[in-house]
């Protein structure tokens, strides 16, 4: 019993260093995923999909994806795997960190950079760098799923506008028979620069409470 | 013009003040009562002179009878003077950047108010009635009904902090360091005992609304900044009313005990959460009864002001906040209410209350400058000077203090330039002027030291720190709002984040931020929108109703600018939809298809000879229709045509057809706009598919040359939209390419742009003109 606990003190403390949380976060998580996984030691996208607030939340189906894509996973490659481990949960879960108060400003660019880096890969389906039109299209569409009454057309409206903006803010001058093939990752920093993304895009992480996890589900 | 109109403002303020000065304008509140004596003896005197036929007067051809109109007369003369004053500091750009508006208008006043007692009348003093029921609640509408409720809510835990715990703070600083002065200085001060110290730093802690809002409008601060000392300045209000009230009542009895303190705390919840209670319940039913207005549109507007004064009044009633009613009222009523009523009411709303809210808070800096001329003065060295120097150091301690506590539960962090600058904001205004102007003389007996000090204070913030904080502010470096509009891309992304962090929140299983604000905007969805928006728009969502919005806006920007020739510079892109038509996958066509290099060949080649040619026309009029032969114009045009016939024998040897795009058909965002309400909205519903490619692009295939093509083929989508235009240029955002399965349309398609050329070229006239014109919208 002590060699282990040792052992995942020690595990913890690596990941505390890789991911930046501190040591009672990651016991939280640790908690939080032996709850998910009914004390399995993988996570598969089943687990993600029986918690019932989730099944609400109409852009579900890309956020259980990001667990599992690979590039969120710090590989270089590409794909997505079938089930994930503690560590790789909390190293998609680290993209959600907010940034500890005593950052320079260029570690800001960088944290703002792969955060945009994550909202991209869940854009980006079918791994090819760019947004293509269908892809946004979709997202959209994913957007509006939980009204009934909202036409495809409207989406696609929408989805066309936004393409259009996006090549007009980037590219500005294009002749009319140029192409344009999809937003790319220097673009999407581009026109996300205004939304504060490195400040909107986290939540607290102390308040785990065994509480919630009770009535987790 | 900028020569001219110094004087020429200069001789209106003259005649004005003349008017006013020569009226003797008494005090305002009370000369209600003489107004309606002078109505009653107005035919009483008529009378009179018809019944005294003994003296045979000649008759009155033209008589005086000022006292009929006396009231209204001042109160209209007072209304002119503040606007001519607003009109003429914006006159002259160089002063009013250099110091703020509000000065300016105290130092009017206080000239006015010189004038008035150099000629020997009372000159009026603001009573505090008119300012707390008139002249305070149109601005604060205004404020509440365009609170940015994003920000708001999710800095609210840091704005509650400074409002109450801040002035809390604030208040028993002063008031307990100014009685330890007053005990000290002894003779003259020795009578103020602590309860008038405590009251009066209470008045004084407060930050005001309208100064704050008077001095951050003009350096156009970030909004995380303005929102926190925005905030603070309406939400503690509260907390003044009750510490006023509280130190009120007790000064007559001269003790507090604990259970007075336990029932103070009570009475804040008290008057807080009532105050909300009732703003929102009046807030409600204006967003219900503005779902049944879409035929009686024209006093839509009434509705949202009075329902909002209501609530304020109501509030006011049972001695709650009354601006923390109205501020719930206008931000409760608000999403609803806009979804119901139409584009042309919601612009008068906005222009309203910026009118009211701009003549409240110009009037109000006047009357404080005149107050100032004419209030009972008690100066007293100590006093004043201790009571500022007490009021800047609590707001410093109160501000780097309470960021040291918030800091540790925020995610954004306050930096010291922040912090320095909503301590710096901390204005006094005419609010504490008005709360000591109400004290009872006997119970507060240095009621008259107070006032001179507060106005001391007041004065100081709002000249010394109004003016000097907008260097300060270039100086610190500190970020300003970002003017860009929102695009629909950031839109889509907030919404996104919003959903993704819900998610993040619901996997962590932790019960944050966003799972509750996705829980109300669920329950919002699903109950409370179905009950207060009319119709179809109850079921939009977020998304969708920002999209329209903007459409809306970037048509009637555009026909505002006078169409195509001055079109916003933001967007120069030539990028149309055409370009982000998603590659096709080769499909099996029934027919040969012309390899797709060869088509984008043609396709250049007649857009660019169209372009050229189009360019070179409009150099034409109808004077020089004869062209002189050895123009170089003249021979490139030649040239053109030999080009175009040589193209046109090669085309017709092909075996295909021309893609050419069909309009798209009409989507529900189109039919919405053709009806709504706002008759505008119908002609204009061509722009609203191509935003925001706002170029027009003459050469591209969505010209209307091309759009004929489509007609004579007889696509039945675009019979109408044709129709309508009429030949004028358009912007459409045409939809992907369909296959056509008809053959023999190609040789009028082919036959077509050399027809159209044939035409442009033979009839210069008229077609340069429509080129001109650059008008594609009305008609």
């Amino acid at each position: 019993m002590g060699a282990s606990q040792s052992g995942r003190v020690h595990m913890f403390q690596d990941l505390a260093d890789k991911t930046g949380f501190s040591i009672e976060q990651i016991n939280n998580l640790r908690n939080r995923f032996m709850y998910l996984t009914q004390d399995e030691d993988t996570l598969r996208r089943e687990h993600l999909e029986n918690i019932s607030n989730l099944a609400l939340n109409p852009i579900r189906r890309q956020i259980i994806e990001a667990f599992f894509d690979k590039r969120n996973l710090g590989e270089k490659e590409k794909g997505c795997l079938q089930e994930i481990g503690f560590e790789e949960f909390v190293m998609v879960l680290s993209f959600f960190r907010p940034p500890k108060p005593r950052t320079s400003d260029e570690e800001m660019k960088n944290i703002k950079k792969e955060k945009l880096r994550f909202l991209f890969n869940m854009h980006d389906t079918d791994n090819d760098g760019v947004i293509t039109l269908d892809e946004y299209r979709r997202v959209v569409e994913e957007l509006l799923s939980s009204y009934e009454t909202i036409g495809a057309e409207t989406a696609k409206a929408i989805s066309d506008a936004a393409m259009l903006e996006v090549a007009s803010v980037t590219v500005g001058q294009m002749g009319p028979d140029e192409f344009y093939e999809g937003i790319t990752f220097e673009q999407f920093m581009q026109i996300l620069k205004n939304v504060e993304i490195e400040t909107k895009m986290n939540i607290h992480f102390w308040n785990l409470d065994k509480r919630t996890m009770q009535c987790g589900k | 013009g900028q020569i001219i109109s110094p004087v020429m403002e200069l001789k209106m303020f003259l005649l004005v003040l003349g008017l006013l000065v020569g009226t003797g304008s008494p005090d305002m509140g009370s000369s209600q009562g003489k107004c309606s004596e002078s109505l009653v003896q107005g035919p009483q005197t008529q009378e009179n002179r018809t019944h005294t036929t003994h003296s045979k007067k000649p008759f009155p051809v033209l008589s005086f009878g000022y006292d009929y109109v006396r009231l209204p007369f001042e109160i209209s003369l007072w209304v002119l003077l503040a606007s001519l004053m607003k009109l003429g500091f914006h006159l002259m750009p160089r002063l009013s950047s250099i110091v703020p508006e509000s000065c300016l208008l105290i130092v009017v006043g206080l000239l006015v108010g010189g004038l008035i007692k150099l000629v020997g009348e009372a000159p009026p003093v603001l009573e505090s009635n008119i300012f707390f029921l008139y002249l305070l609640p149109p601005i604060i509408l205004d404020a509440g009904y365009f609170l940015p409720i994003r920000q708001f809510t999710e800095n609210l835990g840091t704005i509650l902090m400074f409002a109450v715990v801040g002035t809390l703070w604030n208040a028993f600083f002063v008031g307990g360091l100014l009685y330890g002065v007053c005990q000290l200085e002894g003779h003259r001060l020795v009578t103020v005992d602590l309860l008038s110290c405590l009251l009066f730093g209470s008045i004084i802690s407060a930050v005001d609304p309208v100064a704050v809002l008077a001095v951050f409008e003009e350096i156009h601060i970030n909004e995380l900044l303005h929102i926190l000392v925005f905030g603070e300045s309406l939400l503690n209000d509260a907390v003044t009313v009750v510490l006023y009230h509280l130190f009120e009542e007790f000064s007559s009895v001269g003790t507090i005990t604990v259970t007075d303190v336990l029932l103070g705390i009570v009475c804040f919840l008290v008057v807080s959460l009532g105050g909300i209670v009732v703003g929102a319940i009046y807030g409600i039913l204006a967003a219900f009864t503005s779902r049944f207005t879409s035929h009686t549109r024209v006093i839509e507007p009434l509705f949202v002001f009075l329902y909002s004064y209501m609530a304020y009044l109501s509030a006011e009633v049972f001695h709650l906040s009354g601006i923390m009613a109205l501020i719930a009222c206008g931000a409760v009523m608000r999403p609803y209410v806009e979804a119901n009523i139409s584009h042309k009411s919601h612009t008068t709303i906005k222009y309203f209350l910026k009118m009211w809210s701009s003549v409240s808070d110009t009037l109000i800096f006047i009357f404080l400058g005149v107050s100032t001329v004419a209030g009972p003065h008690e100066w007293n060295w100590i006093f004043v000077v201790a009571t500022l120097i007490f009021c800047l150091v609590a707001r410093v301690l109160g501000v780097v203090g309470l960021t040291f506590v918030i800091n540790k539960f925020r995610i954004v962090k306050l930096t010291s330039k922040d912090q320095f600058i909503i301590a710096y904001g901390g204005l006094r205004g005419a609010i504490a002027f008005s709360l000591v102007y109400l004290l009872n003389t006997d119970h507060f007996p240095k009621r008259n030291m107070f006032l001179t000090a507060i106005i001391t204070v007041i004065f100081f913030t709002v000249f010394v720190q109004g003016m000097t904080i907008r260097p300060l502010v270039d100086l610190l470096a500190v970020k300003k709002k970002q003017e860009t509009k929102r695009s629909i891309n950031e839109e889509i992304h907030t919404q996104f984040l919003d959903h993704l962090l819900t998610g993040i929140e619901d996997i962590c299983g932790h019960y944050g931020h966003h799972h509750w604000k996705d829980k109300l905007n669920r329950f919002n969805k699903k109950y409370v929108k179905k009950c207060l928006i009319a119709g179809e728009r109850s079921k939009e969502p977020q998304l969708i109703a920002f999209y329209h919005k903007m459409e809306m806006k970037q048509a009637i920007e555009l026909v505002e600018s006078g169409g195509g020739s001055k079109l916003p510079s933001a967007m120069p892109s030539t990028v149309s939809m055409q370009n982000i038509q998603p590659k096709k996958p080769p499909q099996d066509r029934a027919l040969p298809q012309l390899s797709k290099a060869r088509e984008e060949e043609i396709r250049k080649i007649l857009r660019t000879n169209l372009q050229r040619t189009r360019q070179r026309l409009r150099s034409y009029n109808r004077h020089t229709l004869i062209a002189d032969p050895y123009e170089d114009g003249w021979n490139e045009i030649l040239i053109k045509r030999k080009k175009m016939k040589e193209l046109e024998k090669k085309i017709s040897q092909m075996n295909n057809y021309l893609t050419v795009p069909a309009p798209p058909p009409d989507s529900p965002t189109i039919a919405r706009a053709r009806l709504a309400s706002d008759p505008q909205a119908w002609g204009l519903k061509s722009a609203t598919e191509s935003i925001p490619s706002i170029k027009v692009d003459l050469a591209s295939p969505q010209s209307p040359e091309s759009v004929n093509i489509v007609d004579e083929i007889g696509m039945k989508g675009s019979q109408p939209k044709v129709s309508e235009e009429g030949g004028g240029l358009t912007m459409k955002v045409p939809s992907p390419t369909k296959p056509r399965k008809d053959q023999t349309t190609d040789e009028d398609n082919d036959k077509e742009p050399q027809q159209r050329l044939m035409r442009c070229l033979s009839d210069p006239g008229p077609a340069a003109e429509e080129e001109d014109e650059d008008e594609p919208f009305l008609h």
